[in-house]
């Protein structure tokens, strides 16, 4: 048996504290009352059958969705009510589902998207000289620091395979965050060798004491990158813990409901 | 441990036998190369286009016809560049030809009351520009699920105010100055006296392209413009102020309907309720010819200004080979098929270079 303490064990304080988050679409609870903490440089994974509200909970955390009650404070600061823009600026990154790159745009022009660097200052931002050079620079470095290579990085990422474009989401991700990335999916679209590169850059990560959220449906891949999971289930968390092998049976009767909540 | 996997990268080394994956590698220079010559599509087609009239006519490369080219080309490329923009952010404008006539009527009516030259070209510039702003508000601000709406609209209704405010008839005169750079001509042409053969509007439409590229190139304006394009919700995560972006497309696209207007207004010494009628066709198929695409995120300054180029020449062509006007439009007609199907044909080897991607990647 495992320590029942939700908050990780690697960090006093939590990095992000969820708790009691509610929201509903019409008719449909999508969270009902989800509780739990990440701690820092910690890898949480979120489980759950489709429909189960992972990607609810990370967009009610990101800022996409509002959530109808309950808190999320980010390092001590309550970021519930915050825009998608104002939890970025609080050094929370999300790659999503879909996502969410720019096909038609190089990797640079997709990483400083939104943020690119430009000036003078004095200037309204639309009107700003974008600096090519250093906006292509600095992405190289990320890439090379986190060993992603791309055949080329003048081409759109519409030319680019399924891993190659995660491999940008990810890093783009990694670029801005501070305290947590979230990641949802980020393996779904992949092969194997694909993944395994997705899940290194998670690992790096983890060592650069960056939290993570990692949803997926693989539990391979959560075995083998998260410290704990937690699984939900229509709306609701219904149970949580280290994602081992001995766990592996239990996290599966959790997803599909074949045992009542329990934090293991 | 019997046999190496392939290793990180097509470590294609200079020359020498083909490296790790040779059926990969071969197949992805292939594609590479049939990708850039597909890219290349808008040139190649204009390019075909001129070697054959050089070819079946005699005049075609004379320089008084080079100038009539240019010169019947200029409006279509203004206004072309406005669509471009729109087409970018996944729009259309149908109220282009409109607003140019729209326009028109306003500057010569200025100039008729006013006798003023900054005045009549302020008028007519700024009657452009509103009639895009509007377009943009109604299609941002009243949530019209498609700017096809609101431009339809307009196009109506600013045709309909031209002919209002002119009586239907075409107002004479126009300012001297709007005169000269409409119709003007510049450069002589050898042994044929004193009479220019380069057009002045021409200067005005490369004015107007460069200001575009280093718009759409340089500016933080001009990467909002295709991210909104390439992916509007992934805009919006990202913190691009997509409404004003797309407010400011129409509005920009007016303002080169206004330009347009000058220009056609310079031409015929005159304002006409008409002048722009069916303009829109042609932006919007230059636009199309020219490789943009109505998924969006696609097109270039340049390559719009050669899909407009290629109706002008075409047109040119067919009227010096003596050929039925009506045989125009359903050329255009062809050359739009073509030039899409050149992108569908891309689009197919894009996905193709994707996968081999996927599987020669390290
Ligand atoms: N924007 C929305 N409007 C209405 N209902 C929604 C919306 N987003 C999610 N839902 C509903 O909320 C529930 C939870 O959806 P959510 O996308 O969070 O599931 P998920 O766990 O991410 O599933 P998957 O594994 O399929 O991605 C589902 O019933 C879904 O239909
Ligand atoms: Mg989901």
């Amino acid at each position: 048996m495992t320590a029942t303490s939700s908050t990780s064990p690697t960090s006093p304080t939590p990095v992000l504290q969820v708790r009691d988050a509610a929201k509903r679409f019409g008719a449909v609870r999508a969270l009902d009352g989800v509780s739990f903490d990440v701690g820092r440089g910690e890898v949480v994974a979120l489980l759950g059958d489709n429909g189960a509200g992972k990607s609810t909970l990370i967009k009610a955390i990101s800022g996409v969705h509002r959530l109808d009650a309950g808190s999320v404070v980010l390092d001590g600061v309550d970021i519930t009510a915050a825009g998608a823009m104002a939890v970025r600026a609080h050094g929370v990154e999300t790659v999503y589902q879909d996502l969410a790159l720019f096909d038609n745009l190089d990797p640079a022009a997709n990483f400083f998207a939104g943020r690119e660097l430009a000036g003078p200052s004095r200037l309204p931002r639309a009107l700003r000289l974008m600096r090519h050079r250093q906006m292509t620079d600095r992405t190289r470095e990320l890439l090379d620091r986190l060993q992603v290579s791309l055949p080329d990085l003048d081409a759109p990422v519409a030319l680019m395979s399924g891993g190659q474009r995660q491999a940008v989401a990810v890093a783009r991700a990694v670029a801005f965050s501070s305290k947590l990335v979230i990641l949802d999916e980020p393996t779904a679209a992949l092969g194997l060798r694909e993944s395994a590169r997705v899940l290194d850059l998670v690992r790096r990560l983890k060592d650069d004491g960056v939290a993570v959220i990692l949803i997926s449906h693989s539990m391979d891949q959560v075995m083998a990158v998260a410290d704990r999971a937690i699984v939900l289930r229509r709306g609701r968390s219904v149970g949580e813990t280290a994602p081992t092998a001995d766990n592996h049976e239990r996290l599966v009767a959790w997803i599909v409901g074949a045992a009542g909540h329990q934090t293991i | 441990m019997a046999r190496q996997a392939p290793q990180p990268a097509l470590a294609v080394a200079a020359g020498s036998a083909p490296e790790e994956p040779p059926r990969a590698a071969a197949a992805g220079r292939g594609l590479t190369l049939a990708l850039a010559v597909l890219r290349a599509g808008p040139v190649a087609i204009l390019g075909l286009l001129v070697l054959l009239l050089g070819l079946v006519s005699d005049v075609f490369w004379s320089l008084e016809n080079i100038g009539n080219v240019l010169n019947q080309s200029a409006v279509i490329c203004v206004l072309a560049l406005g669509q471009l923009l729109v087409v970018v952010t996944r729009g259309i404008d149908l109220s282009v030809g409109s607003n140019l006539s729209l326009s028109a009527v306003v500057g010569a009516l200025v100039w008729q009351h006013q006798s003023s030259t900054v005045l009549a070209v302020a008028a007519a510039l700024a009657t452009g520009t509103a009639v895009g702003l509007v377009n943009g508000l109604l299609f941002v601000k009243g949530r019209l699920p498609h700017p096809f709406i609101p431009t339809l609209a307009m196009l109506t209704a600013a045709s309909g105010l031209a002919l209002y405010l002119s009586h239907s008839e075409t107002i004479q005169g126009a300012p001297p100055l709007v005169d000269e750079v409409g119709a003007g001509r510049i450069a002589a042409v050898p042994g044929g006296g004193d009479i220019g053969w380069f057009p002045t509007a021409t200067f005005v439409v490369v004015a107007v392209a460069a200001l575009l590229v280093l718009a759409t190139r340089g500016l933080v304006w001009g990467r909002w413009v295709y991210a909104v394009g390439g992916n509007p919700e992934a805009a919006v995560r990202n913190g691009i102020p997509v409404p004003s972006v797309l407010v400011s497309v129409y509005a920009v696209c007016g303002l080169l309907a206004g330009v347009a207007a000058l220009l056609t207004m310079g031409r015929a010494d005159a304002g006409s309720p008409t002048a722009g009628a069916l303009a829109e066709l042609d932006a919007i198929a230059a636009v199309i010819i020219g490789g943009a695409s109505f998924l969006g995120g696609r097109g270039t300054v340049l390559n719009a200004l050669t899909g407009a180029f290629v109706i002008a020449v075409m047109r040119n062509g067919l009227n010096l080979l003596g050929i039925d006007p009506n045989w125009q439009y359903m050329a255009t007609g062809v050359v739009i098929v073509v030039a899409v199907e050149l992108d569908v044909v891309r689009g197919h080897l894009e996905s193709r270079f994707r996968s081999l991607q996927a599987v020669s990647a390290p």
